[in-house]
């Protein structure tokens, strides 16, 4: 601080071209600077490490001394897990109960939103007011009377059972449609409408197409989000060929024995998918992210 | 959220439409139809029924009898509420102040970076954030493993002996809620450089003129322009730690679950566990209360500071 301070005070004195000089020799911003780098290298060497030890024999794992990386690269660890455990079935389950679960949110809240945004109805202030509230509750607080409906549904144990719930867990959505479509200016849809355009048309040709990118960037949020749910599938799902893989890779333990290459092996298996998504797609999640906390990006 | 409420007071007379348009009813209806049907199934019925029930003794399926507030009047006497009500405040205090704090120190570092750098330094932080909870556990369990983890040797070094920190009480949950910062921070991180990127670089520009110090033009233009962010921040980590359970849940398995054990987790033990639905809903409403009683005080005690 005190270097920060001094030179600070010394840059008020200085003609603008010394000034000039000193900001180029910012000691004190390489010193930030590097120390971001280095807490970003140390923030991501755990998944690094993880990485590298599925990557090892068993036998070089539990060996003495810090290994960055294997003698003996192997892909043994993920080779067993793929055949020797249930995680394929995982994988599918979890593809089709998320993707179910992100078409439905998407699609249902982009409708409301738009009929919100654009529609003259009865009840529609009340509507909006309830989708505001219901924030305030935390859905796992819901879990009790979740888990009584499906079963009165006969659901447990089911994808209906794993879906269903988790199609209220994001109420976001339809806020975030309806700002939306309030922005897109009114004289599109009165032209439109003058060229004989119903609702419907208006919706799927016009409000809909215009904002693609806030449909994209909210179906893979609420992708990632339903395949990372836990706590849900967990309660709802007690056979193991039903489950998805954040449930299942945590109930493998004991078959393995321990086997830190591969439990560990199984967790990067999981993470895998959304980790590509986030790669490929990160403007999107990172434009979602700030959708969703209320941030219009 | 600011924006979302100020967003609903549109007006609502279009002065060119006198007449009411029955037509738009039936699309309306037809638009708002699935959203309504599966919020007044999912969302409504179950919390209305959650209220009845935690007025009712009752197993988790099947009929209970009307007991009025005696789950209530128990939950206040029972022992491991008040436990995991502290350990559930505690686990918030652990992780909530940390992870806003260090969020954004991080994004002012981060956001001094140009180009792939930035890129690749944010995806470090950020990369965690988007993995499942069950990663995150089998990652830093590795970590951690009191036979080969890696960290064992730093805890060798200063503590002369290798530490199960998950299953040392009084580590648990500080090591639990740093997993947390580890994993979550990647929010916060972006969350503080979007407010960041939305102050004038002029303002920086016109202070150093002036002679403003570094520090001077932290204290004075960043952090009171940053601070709705930051009330944005710690409202929105304060709801979600509340409902801890995963994390406390996989990394607590087949230790000393009643020491550890937060609300979230209650409700799991009650409800599923034991088969008590009603007294298990009666922790739900009392959770829910909790939430929101906190959040609403956070929310008006933190706005009040940001306007002084």
């Amino acid at each position: 601080m005190t270097a920060e301070a001094t030179a600070g005070s010394v840059a008020g004195e200085m003609t603008p071209r010394q000034r000039k000089v000193i900001k180029t020799l910012d000691v004190v911003g390489l010193i930030v600077t590097i120390a971001t780098v280095v807490g970003g290298i140390l923030w991501a060497f755990p998944l690094y490490w993880a990485i590298v030890t599925t990557l090892k024999p068993e036998f070089e794992v539990v060996q003495p001394g810090v290994q960055l990386w294997p003698e003996h690269v192997t892909l043994d660890a993920y080779i067993h897990v793929l055949t020797a455990s249930n995680i394929g079935r995982w994988y599918l389950n979890s593809l089709f109960t998320s993707g179910v679960i992100t078409v439905v949110v998407v699609m249902m809240s982009a409708l409301a939103g738009y009929a919100i945004s654009q529609l003259k109805f009865p009840g529609r202030r009340l509507l909006w007011w309830i989708i505001l509230a219901s924030f305030m509750i935390p859905v796992p607080a819901l879990i009790v009377n979740h888990f009584v409906l499906m079963s009165q549904f006969k659901l447990i144990n089911t994808y209906l059972g794993v879906i269903l719930p988790q199609l209220v867990y994001s109420p976001v959505t339809v806020i975030i449609y309806k700002q939306f479509f309030d922005s897109v200016p009114k004289e599109f849809r009165e032209a439109a409408k003058i060229d004989g355009a119903n609702e419907l048309q208006l919706f799927f040709r016009l409000y809909l197409p215009m904002n693609w990118g806030i449909t994209t960037a909210l179906a893979i949020i609420t992708f990632i989000g339903a395949w990372n749910q836990f706590l849900w599938p967990f309660l709802s799902v007690t056979e193991e060929p039903m489950m998805n893989i954040a449930v299942g890779i945590s109930q493998v333990f004991d078959a393995f024995g321990v086997k830190y290459a591969r439990d560990l092996a199984t967790a990067i298996l999981a993470g895998l998918p959304v980790a590509i998504v986030y790669l490929i797609f990160q403007r999107r999640v990172t434009q979602a992210i700030m959708l969703t906390a209320g941030i219009k990006g | 959220m600011a924006s979302i409420t100020e967003n609903s007071a549109e007006p609502e007379i279009r002065l060119n439409k006198p007449r009411t348009d029955y037509s738009e009813w039936g699309y309306a209806a037809l638009f708002v139809a699935p959203f309504v049907i599966i919020y007044a199934v999912l969302f409504i019925y179950p919390t209305i029924q959650m209220i009845w029930l935690s007025l009712q003794k009752a197993p988790l399926i099947g009929p209970g009898t009307w007991i009025g507030i005696d789950n209530y009047v128990r939950l206040f006497k029972d022992r491991l509420f008040s436990v995991a009500l502290w350990n559930t405040v505690y686990f918030v205090l652990l992780s909530v102040i940390p992870s806003t704090i260090l969020g954004l120190v991080i994004a002012l570092g981060v956001n001094r970076l140009k180009g792939w750098l930035q890129s690749v330094i944010l995806a470090c932080f950020f990369l965690p954030y988007i993995l499942p909870v069950t990663v995150v556990y089998r990652v830093w369990n590795w970590m951690f493993d009191s036979q080969f983890g890696i960290l064992q040797y730093p805890i060798h070094f200063f503590f002369g002996a290798n530490v199960p920190v998950f299953r040392t009480l009084p580590l648990f949950m500080p090591t639990v809620a740093f997993v947390t910062v580890w994993w979550l921070i990647g929010f916060n991180v972006l969350l503080f450089i979007a407010g960041l990127r939305n102050i004038s670089p002029e303002i920086y520009e016109s202070a150093s003129l002036d002679g403003a110090s570094r520090w001077q033009q932290f204290s004075r233009i960043t952090w009171p322009l940053i601070w709705p962010v930051t009330v944005l921040v710690l409202t929105i980590q304060l709801i979600l730690q509340f409902k801890i359970f995963d994390q406390v849940y996989l990394f607590g398995q087949g230790g000393r679950t009643d020491a550890t054990m937060g609300l979230v987790q209650l409700i799991y033990r009650n409800a599923f566990q034991k088969n008590m639905g009603g007294y298990g809903a009666a922790v739900a409403v009392t959770l829910f209360a909790v939430i929101v009683i906190f959040s609403v005080l956070q929310y008006q005690l933190l706005r009040a500071r940001g306007e002084k």
